[in-house]
């Protein structure tokens, strides 16, 4: 793999204390055929200009900080070969949807804030003792939730939601299937706590199903089907509760 | 004079620091918990261990038996008290994550189901399915989320710990964001950084792993223990060193050399496969020099090979196998081997801690990775390290509790000041003199003189020549210049400073490989090929001086396993 090749790598610049709005700067960079598009900003920032910013720590696609906007589309950098864009050039932006902070780092606070908001912990009236051993879960019982824990928090689906580009108040997909994934799971009794937030209208009903959220989403959660399950769900306890009012346990 | 004060302060919330912290918040009530990390927590490196954690859960398994493979795993350099804890406490700290929501992989019955790992002489490999670091932090994680009591510093960097007549009192940190250095004070400071491959070239770490924390003790004179051995992985990808775990080999994958045999049957016939790590990955070398592997542009290889797996195994059990390797090499296992050869991946060594995480400076603990609390010995065993940041992970954070609710803290006014210091130290050195030395370049070579002195195998000569490089390059770094001098999120500040930790920490583990003239689990002298426990059945703790570290040494504890051969 010794035949190098050379890219254009254009990046967004945004340097606060330097200029008021964002500029771009374009870069050459010779790649390998196994490279990333997170592997040429690290050659630009250890050998061309160490003043580019950005996020990155595990490059293998698991610990979810190096999204960002690849020729327009939300992408975990470290999981996109520049092969696939060559000979074109790659432009490479924060992830949309969301303040920048610097160059191609943006603020994450909001999404923090909302992942917090879903409750994603287990919930229980009464916690068993460790001592008591584990709660059993059948395979079937884990597979029930079990797509929807595997987010890596990356923020892709954010970036490209349109109701969330719009609306910041939407709870939004990621933490919406966060949600979810507590309440189908079988040792949790949460459901009613999260429903307020989930089921609210900053919540599922904001969410008019574009569905792009599943499509950029690296890690097959699907927080659209997610969104979708929940709107049946609750809807059909609405319905549930206008014919038993008084049946409202859970 | 207002500063941030906290009664427990975690330096870290990987699986260790989380850990740490919850058990800190429920140790008595109204304690109040800081957590300084410099990544969002989730991102931890915690997040890519793939294989799963181990405790005795089965009918067919007992403490002493996980105990005895560990102590054998450890080539009798662990300490067998700390052992014991360890597999005892275990067992509650997994079914404790469980009950944290943790997504355990399932028999049909519904209990945690356990696989088989490497030098385990059962299943007692608990996971869920190939990404059990993913879902133990993200668990973790979320169950914090839930403790008012945890006050988060998300993307803070640690520069350094804060001491006052003897004892640590805080801590100076670079708000990343802002740019500006701030003191954090704290009764208690727990170390839970991870471990430091970063100072190799070839890892399956993240480049976060450093050896901050390991370097920030060892400059206020704390001891590190047993740095020299550094884990060989047998099986990673070429170029990347993305990690193959070792449940590929546990769910039974094959490790073929280039003659098509399963060469293992040469060096560990009785667990082939399933053999410990420093083992395995000397085996490759072996084969290397006999001709028996493959070349290729990113060196030789050997092949994993899961095809007779099937599709429905590799899909359950190791579908982030499948994803990795299809993305990162375009090679569908299920229908190709993989190419796999030795890869850096895990620091026994680290922070000297006693059985509770207690360092010998007051104030002061470390848990996880970062730590050597004497459970490794010269080799880990696969699988015991995630539960090890959860057994002293809790231990530390419960005796780090306890010992802040005796303790006041230290004058504001003070640690203020050293605050504004250290502000100054850093500007100073890295935005004041104009330094011709990229970060990258002395970085580099640091890796390259860690891989040719410390790497599998190691020599007197070669070792030699790695301390005078490291000495050099110490020289080098005074004269560091760095192209960012804005303070907004300023990463090239944050390199610079994680190259002084690397250095430091390179320094006291090439130091203590050269002393140790003997071969014991990862550690391989070509030049003193056999264990030598007249002399070296003891722990080796090297501490910063002017010059080069000065090591000394720490009988092993044995309490009930005397040290034997260890063959497989
Ligand atoms: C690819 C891979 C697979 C693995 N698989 C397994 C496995 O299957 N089973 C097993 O038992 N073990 C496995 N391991 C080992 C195990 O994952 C690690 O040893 C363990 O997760 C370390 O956890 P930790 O909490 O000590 O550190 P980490 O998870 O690395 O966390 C370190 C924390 O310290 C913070 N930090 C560091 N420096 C600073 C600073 N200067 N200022 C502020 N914060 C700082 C970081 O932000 C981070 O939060 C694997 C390791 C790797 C690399
Ligand atoms: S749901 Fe998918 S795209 Fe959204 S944050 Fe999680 S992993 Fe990323
Ligand atoms: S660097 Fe971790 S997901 Fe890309």
């Amino acid at each position: 793999m010794s035949d190098l090749r050379t890219i254009k790598i254009t990046v967004l610049r945004y340097r606060p204390e330097e200029e008021d709005a964002p500029t771009e700067q374009t870069y050459e960079v010779e790649f390998r055929d196994d490279w990333v598009v997170l592997d040429a900003l690290n050659h630009i920032k250890d050998h061309i200009d160490g003043t580019l910013s950005f996020r990155w720590s595990c490059r293998m696609g698991v610990c979810g900080s190096c999204g960002m906007m690849v020729n327009g589309e939300p992408k975990l950098t470290c999981a996109a070969m520049l092969r696939d864009y060559y000979p074109n050039e790659v432009r490479v932006e924060p992830l949309v949807n969301f303040p920048i902070v610097r160059d191609l780092v943006i603020d994450m606070t909001d999404f923090m804030d909302k992942l917090k908001a879903v409750k994603p912990w287990i919930i229980r009236e009464e916690e068993k003792p460790v001592s008591e051993g584990e709660y059993l879960q059948t395979p079937d019982q884990l597979k029930d939730y079990k797509q929807f824990s595997q987010c890596i928090n990356c923020m892709l689906c954010y970036a490209a939601c349109p109701v969330y580009g719009l609306e910041h108040d939407f709870v939004g997909p990621a933490a919406i299937a966060l949600g979810h994934r507590y309440n189908l799971d079988s040792r949790d009794e949460g459901n009613q706590q999260r429903q307020h937030v989930i089921a609210s209208k900053e919540g599922i009903w904001e969410c008019t199903y574009v569905g792009e959220c599943s499509v950029v989403c690296p890690k097959h959660v699907d927080p659209a089907e997610a969104i979708q399950q929940t709107k049946v769900a609750t809807t059909t306890n609405r319905f549930k509760s206008l014919v038993m009012p008084w049946g409202n346990k859970k | 004079m207002n500063i941030p004060k906290h009664d427990v302060l975690l330096i870290g919330g990987g699986g260790a620091g989380l850990r740490a912290a919850i058990a800190a918040s429920e140790t008595y009530r109204g304690a109040d918990i800081g957590v300084v990390s410099k990544v969002y927590p989730m991102r931890s490196h915690t997040v890519s261990a793939e294989g799963g954690t181990a405790a005795v859960m089965r009918e067919d398994d007992n403490l002493d038996l996980h105990a005895y493979d560990t102590i054998k795993g450890s080539d009798f350099l662990g300490d067998q008290d700390v052992v014991e804890a360890f597999v005892k406490e275990a067992i509650d700290e997994v079914i404790q994550l469980e009950h944290w929501g943790c997504p355990w992989s399932r028999d049909e019955d519904g209990r945690v189901s356990v696989r088989a790992f490497g030098g385990m002489s059962v299943k007692r490999t608990l996971y869920a399915a190939d990404k059990t670091g993913f879902h133990m932090l993200h668990a973790l994680f979320q169950t914090s989320l839930k403790y008012d009591a945890i006050t988060r510093y998300d993307e803070w960097f640690v520069t350094s710990l804060l001491v006052e007549d003897g004892r640590v009192c805080g801590v100076t940190a670079l708000n990343i964001r802002s740019g500006n250095i701030h003191a954090i004070g704290a009764k208690s400071v727990i170390i839970c950084t991870g471990g430091a491959g970063k100072i190799f070239p070839f890892t399956t770490n993240a480049a976060i792993k450093n050896g901050d924390g390991m370097a920030l003790a060892y400059r206020i004179g704390c001891p590190l223990k047993d740095l020299e051995f550094v884990q060989y992985h047998p099986t990673g990808l070429p170029g990347t060193g993305i990690l193959m775990t070792e449940a590929s080999r546990g769910e039974g994958g094959h490790l073929v050399n280039s003659k098509g045999e399963r060469y293992l049957s040469e060096y560990v016939p009785g667990k082939m496969e399933l053999g410990p790590r420093d083992i395995l990955s000397r085996s490759f070398i072996h084969e290397q020099h006999q001709g028996n592997v493959f070349e290729g542009p990113d060196g030789s290889y050997v092949h994993l090979d899961l095809r007779h797996l099937g599709e429905k195994v590799i899909d359950e059990k190791l579908p982030f196998v499948r994803e990795l390797t299809r993305n990162y090499v375009g090679i569908d296992p299920v229908h190709e081997p993989i190419p796999v050869r030795p890869v850096v991946h895990y620091c026994m060594g680290g922070v000297h801690t006693d059985i509770n995480g207690a360092t010998p400076i007051s104030g002061l603990y470390a848990a996880g990775e970062a730590a050597c609390v004497s459970l490794n010995g010269a080799n880990r065993l696969g699988s015991n390290s995630l539960t090890e940041c959860l057994v002293f992970g809790a231990r530390a954070g419960q005796v780090a509790a306890q010992h802040a609710a005796d303790t006041d803290f230290a004058d504001s006014a003070s640690m203020a000041k050293m605050a504004q210091d250290e502000q100054k130290r850093i500007e100073t050195q890295f935005f004041g003199n104009n330094g011709k030395e990229r970060v990258a370049n002395i970085r580099d070579d640091l890796r390259k003189t860690m891989e040719e002195g410390a790497g599998i195998f190691r020599t007197e000569d070669a070792l030699k020549a790695t301390c005078d490089t490291i000495r050099t390059l110490k020289e080098r770094y005074e004269n560091i210049g760095i192209d960012d001098h804005s303070r907004v999120f300023n990463t090239d500040l944050v390199n610079a400073l994680e190259l002084g930790y690397m250095l430091d920490v390179a320094e006291g583990l090439a130091h203590s490989a050269l002393l140790r003239r003997e071969s014991r689990g990862s550690h391989a002298r070509s030049d003193y090929e056999e264990r030598d426990d007249e002399n070296f059945l003891k722990h080796s703790l090297a501490y910063q001086t002017d010059g080069d570290p000065r090591i000394e040494y720490l009988p092993v504890t044995l309490t009930r396993w005397e040290p034997e051969e260890r063959t497989y």
